[in-house]
């Protein structure tokens, strides 16, 4: 197994707790009065009383509105802009509850906060400028490839941004190119591994020293799992597009919890019903507020996910509080192979193919390492024909529906009527069995 | 003259045929030709029979879906060859076949071919015109 040598980047993520606290204040002065010319903020400071001035301490916070994924497809497409249009440097994506997704904005000053926020974990796990990162993150509206991409670059080392897919040719680009570093989801590792195996190749030959993960859940099991068939050692990070993308959160040399980019963020962990504080070391949601960004600095996102907060001093010295594990989600969002899926997603793509939403259920199975997406779907009578061409036209427009709706591809099973289970109230159309299987 | 044909959707799993089977049979409901069409996953059932209406109503009432196409039932002749002048006629006329199967008239233990067609009613005027023998529903049933 590779070293670690404990790295900090940047000065401002060892701040000592009393001069940190004194930046956040005045940075989130700073952010109330930028977007006080949002619609939704401006009314909600209105009816709050809040200015800028009135946020005397960081306890204040809790006065300021939340911000929910509703409120960004409310106003869809980009009615949260604090700045003019042509301003803008960069668009990302990421999943929206129904057809359309949740855009957010980038200006050229927010491209290198971002870069720079990754650029942090990844030298806090190990990154150098003489190394090779091979990035099989996919390229596109998902904000994970770029922002891990500019932040490889920020740090000076090579990048080969293979993006996904085509796994056999992965490997050969990693073993030619002599990468250390491998960028990609947890699971996609394994099926390295496994595909490498296949192949006759040992993964434990293979360069790779280091590994950051993200863009889905993923357990200290898989961890050892990943380092002991690879060699290597691998780091976790997290964020989401609606605070920045990757760059919220990421491990040190100690990999135990995630250092927050506090000096950024405000983040507060709270009971999602009463959204009362959660005490540290207790799980609830994560709720960001950016600090810092320009074109779309949300208040107090709602981010759903569920993990615990640690703000005890950590060896490596940085002095900024630490994020667990994401444990779960409080909404049905899933994560399949590092993509976000909200089943109301696929009730979409079934009403474009069907004009009507039948009766379905969506599986979930991770059967090898990668995740399995299944949807069942009841036959009704106007969608029967005698003619199997039909019948498989149909299958097959249901599954490039989902894939266009929710860009993920879905095994879809027609189904007799009435053989998917009914349910009386709020229907479980979700069966996530990944976990459950040995 | 078109005949009416009920399809049945079916999943393909061990009992899955016998089962509207039974309900048809326990309603005394006679078959006159059965066929399946399948894949991995899922298949369709065809049956014509005399009493087609009341068979759907059973299927549906039981919670199956069945839906009533028109084929078309050709008896064709039994020498070689046969088929193949009245697939050539269709041919020439720009008739598509959608799908077809055979089964046996058991009255005069004829071998007759049901013709699913995109448009059954020009097909008909087709192979009349070339003097194919298409079946009637009195000698069906």
């Amino acid at each position: 197994m590779p070293t670690i040598e404990n790295h900090i980047r940047d000065g401002e993520e060892a701040l000592p707790r009393d001069e940190l606290a004194a930046l956040q204040l005045a940075r989130l002065r700073d952010v109330v009065a930028r977007v006080a010319n949002v619609p939704f903020y401006r009314e909600a400071f209105a009816l709050r009383g809040i200015t800028p001035k009135s946020m005397r301490s960081l306890d204040d916070l809790r006065r300021l509105p939340f911000t929910t994924k509703d409120d960004l497809r409310r106003h869809h497409p980009l009615g949260f802009l604090t700045v003019p249009r042509d301003q803008l440097a960069r668009i990302h994506g990421s999943s929206g509850t129904t057809g359309k997704p949740t855009f957010v904005a980038y200006t050229a000053k927010d491209l290198t906060l971002w870069s720079d926020l990754c650029a942090r974990f990844l030298v806090a796990g190990g990154l150098k400028s003489q190394h090779t990162v091979h990035v099989a993150f996919g390229y596109g509206l998902f904000t994970g490839g770029f922002g891990l991409h500019y932040g490889i670059e920020k740090v000076g080392a090579a990048i080969v941004p293979a993006a996904s897919g085509n796994t056999r040719r992965q490997i050969e680009i990693i073993q030619d190119l002599g990468a250390e570093v491998l960028v990609c989801t947890p699971s996609y590792a394994l099926t390295i591994a496994e595909t490498a195996r296949e192949l006759g190749i040992d993964p434990r030959s293979l360069p790779l020293k280091y590994a950051h993960f993200g863009a889905e859940p993923w357990t200290e099991e898989m961890r050892q799992e990943i380092e002991s068939q690879m060699d290597l050692l691998a780091f976790n990070n997290y964020g989401l597009s609606e605070v920045i993308g990757p760059g919220v959160s990421g491990e040190c040399a100690m990999r135990d919890g995630m250092h927050l980019q506090e000096d950024h963020f405000l983040v507060e962990c709270l009971d999602p019903d009463t959204l009362e504080p959660m005490p540290d070391g207790e799980e609830g949601e994560l709720v960001i507020t950016a600090l810092t960004k320009e074109a779309m600095p949300l208040l107090r996102y709602r981010t759903r996910d569920i993990a615990r907060l640690d703000r005890s001093p950590c060896a490596c010295g940085r002095t900024t509080a630490r994020m667990s594990r994401v444990t779960g989600r409080t909404d049905d969002m899933l994560i399949i192979r590092g993509v976000n899926v909200f089943p109301s997603q696929i009730e979409e793509a079934l009403l474009r193919v069907e004009g009507t939403t039948p009766h379905y259920m969506i599986e979930v199975e991770r059967p090898a390492t990668l995740d399995q997406l299944t949807v069942r779907v009841e036959v009704m009578p106007e969608l029967l024909s005698d003619r199997m061409d039909r019948m498989q036209h149909l299958r097959d427009r249901i599954g490039k529906e989902i894939l266009t709706v929710a860009g993920i591809r879905a095994t879809v099973e027609l189904v007799a009527p009435r053989t998917l289970e009914r349910f009386t109230g709020k229907a479980k159309r979700v069966n996530d069995k990944r976990g459950k299987q040995g | 003259m078109k005949l009416p044909q009920l399809s049945v959707f079916l999943e393909n799993r061990p009992g899955s045929l016998a089962e509207p089977l039974k309900l048809l049979a326990a309603a005394d409901i006679n078959l006159v030709s059965i066929s399946l069409a399948d894949t991995e996953q899922f298949g369709i059932l065809r049956l014509v029979l005399k009493e087609w209406e009341r068979a759907k109503a059973v299927l549906e009432q039981d919670g199956w879906v069945a839906n009533v196409s028109d084929v078309v039932a050709v008896d064709v002749d039994d020498q070689p060859g046969g088929l193949v002048h009245m697939l050539s006629v269709l041919a020439e006329a720009g008739i598509n076949i959608e799908y077809m199967y055979a089964f046996a008239l058991r009255r005069n233990y004829k071998a007759v071919l049901l013709f699913r067609f995109e448009d059954p009613d020009a097909a008909i005027e087709v192979l009349k015109a070339a003097n194919i023998s298409i079946v009637q529903e009195a000698d069906m049933y």
